[in-house]
């Protein structure tokens, strides 16, 4: 069953074509990594599919709804959480109140419930909400600095504990945006775990990654996008025989030898 | 009782009595900031603004329809957010300085309208009769201050001050976790000037005078400067801000035509060296818990792992 659907997504900055006529079917359950030299428009497709820009032309559908068009805000609550390429953490916050943001869908209290702190029902609720995050943080393994600042973590876990937070969403799809940009092979492999780990939960994993190693270990499936155009698709095993996929990441010439 | 309540503040050194009044109105007033920019981050500078139309809403109130006090707070509050909610809702969309400038230029606006406003006397000001309750407006003024108090420190810690943080923190960020962020701006900007309204409304009704004048650009500047003194989004050292300013032209009343001099400089070196504010970035509960000797829950928890 396909969870997250685009149908000839374009958008165009000016005359700038960033992202051109890209058809994609993410299915439930598996982890689907996109990759792509520099600039090829895998960070621009994951604000499309997250609300942050609108395409200009096609559809997003995600568990059969259309969400081109919508705000960031009711993509996140409809069960699509995401990371940042360049971390967008609560730095002056502790740990544990970033990934309480991230429950911020799963509570109901608003501003009564604030100024009714001690009614029985808030606390029941902020008890979840609790519960949730602790959980989430035990999934990153970042439980033991719950009460740092999350702008004093080294980047690593800053990395795992962005994940935490958009995984205290509780999404039906998680958008991994290089997750293990500037991590060291140990950080990697526990990564790799951790995002498998994640995808056993039952929730999919959609992920942008330059590590090679990395992608071919994990995912389900690879879509390769170049300048905009998806060139192609398919298991591990056939991206990394596919001459265009080498073309791109190479050159010429180096398809032509292989 | 309000006689008992009478005598009580009698006891009390007026002049002191009405420095802590002014204090107690003060803690209000910055507290409604704190909420707008310590809490949410949106930099306004049209506070005092809010102050005038909730000065000028609870005194016509109390000379229209001599509502009992409390109510009249109540419905002055109310109003003001209104007024807050209309004006913030296309205004919250710029952030930064764009907004700073939109508040500035509101708070013109306000003060000009109520220069030129026949049902309030114009530029000759408003005089306030006194405020139709039994217990004496000190006592009035302290009950408030501490509503602000526990109010502020409720909001700050519930899921709707976490999304406010939030929004300070990364707007995007914010967004991405699923938070309204217009929404949420809209509403700390009425919460915040809710407060600032009914500070007004206490302000009035103890000078029992007031003119659109008072409520000008200093004002606002004046209550912005409690906040970022105290420390931005931190509620003791809001309290701690506004004691200290409200008080302080007071205090240095010794030093005659020097005190504004002392004044001013006792801000420079706070902010050169105390740029978070006095408790900015400090946990004011581990403070207390380390105080009387006991570990931050935040310790507690790191050792038990």
């Amino acid at each position: 069953m396909s969870i997250l659907k685009l149908e000839d997504v374009t958008i165009r900055f000016g005359g700038l074509v960033a992202v051109d006529k890209v058809n994609l079917t993410v299915e439930k359950g598996t982890i689907v990594a996109l990759i792509g030299p520099n600039g090829a428009g895998k960070s621009t497709l994951f604000n499309l599919i997250t609300g942050i820009y609108t395409p200009t032309e096609g559809t997003i559908s995600f568990m059969d709804e259309t969400i081109a068009g919508k705000t960031p805000y009711h993509i996140a609550a409809a069960g699509i959480g995401r990371t940042f390429q360049n971390i967008r953490l609560f730095t002056q916050l502790t740990v544990l109140e970033n990934v309480l943001i991230g429950a911020h869908t799963r509570g109901k209290c608003d501003l009564t419930g604030a100024i009714l702190k001690f009614m029985p029902w808030v606390r029941r609720e902020e008890g979840e909400l609790y519960d949730l995050a602790i959980d989430c943080l035990k999934q990153v393994g970042l439980t033991y600095k719950a009460y740092e600042l999350a702008g004093n973590l080294p980047y690593g876990e800053q990395r795992r504990l962005e994940i935490a937070r958009a995984l205290a969403i509780k999404p039906e799809i998680i958008l991994l945006d290089e997750p293990a940009a500037g991590m060291n092979p140990q950080e990697k492999h526990t990564l790799l775990e951790m995002v498998q780990a994640i995808s056993r939960t039952g929730v999919t994993v959609f992920l942008v990654e330059h590590d090679m190693k990395f992608v071919m270990g994990i995912s389900d499936r690879i879509a390769v996008l170049d300048y905009g155009v998806k060139i192609a698709e398919g298991t591990p095993e056939q991206i990394r025989a596919n001459p265009k996929v080498i073309e791109a990441y190479l050159g010429k010439g180096a398809a032509s030898d292989a | 009782m309000g006689t008992y309540l009478q005598s009580l503040v009698a006891m009390v050194d007026p002049y002191l009595m009405q420095i802590l009044v002014n204090v107690g109105i003060a803690i209000v007033l910055a507290l409604g900031l704190n909420v707008i920019v310590g809490l949410t981050g949106q930099l306004s500078l049209g506070h005092a603004a809010f102050m005038s139309i909730g000065a000028f809403a609870s005194a016509m109130i109390t000379i229209k329809t001599g509502l009992p006090f409390s109510l009249n707070l109540v419905l002055t509050g109310v109003v003001t957010a209104l007024v807050a909610a209309i004006i913030g809702f296309p205004i919250l969309r710029l952030t930064g300085d764009y907004l700073a400038i939109c508040t500035l230029g509101f708070a013109e606006i306000v003060k000009v309208f109520f220069l030129n406003f026949e049902p309030t006397n114009k530029a000759l000001g408003l005089t306030v009769p006194a405020a139709k309750t039994m217990i004496p407006m000190p006592i009035y003024v302290l009950l408030v201050a501490i509503i602000a108090i526990v109010l502020v420190t409720f909001v700050q810690s519930s899921r709707f001050g976490r999304a406010l943080k939030a929004i300070r923190e990364d707007e995007i960020a914010a967004e991405a976790m699923g938070i309204n962020t217009t929404r949420y701006k809209i509403q700390a900007f009425a919460l915040g000037s809710f407060m600032a309204g009914v500070g007004g409304g206490l302000y009035a009704h103890f000078l029992s005078y007031i003119n659109p004048s008072d409520f000008g650009f200093l004002k606002s500047v004046d209550i912005l400067s409690m906040v970022v003194l105290g420390g931005l989004g931190s509620v003791p050292g809001t309290v701690i801000g506004s004691s200290v300013l409200a008080s302080a032209p007071e205090f240095l009343r010794f030093m005659s035509q020097y005190r504004m001099l002392v004044y001013g400089a006792l801000l420079v070196f706070l902010m050169v060296f105390r740029p978070n504010g006095l408790l900015g970035g400090v946990n004011f509960m581990d403070l207390c818990l380390r105080a009387i000797g006991k570990k931050p829950a935040g310790v507690a928890l790191k050792q038990k792992k």
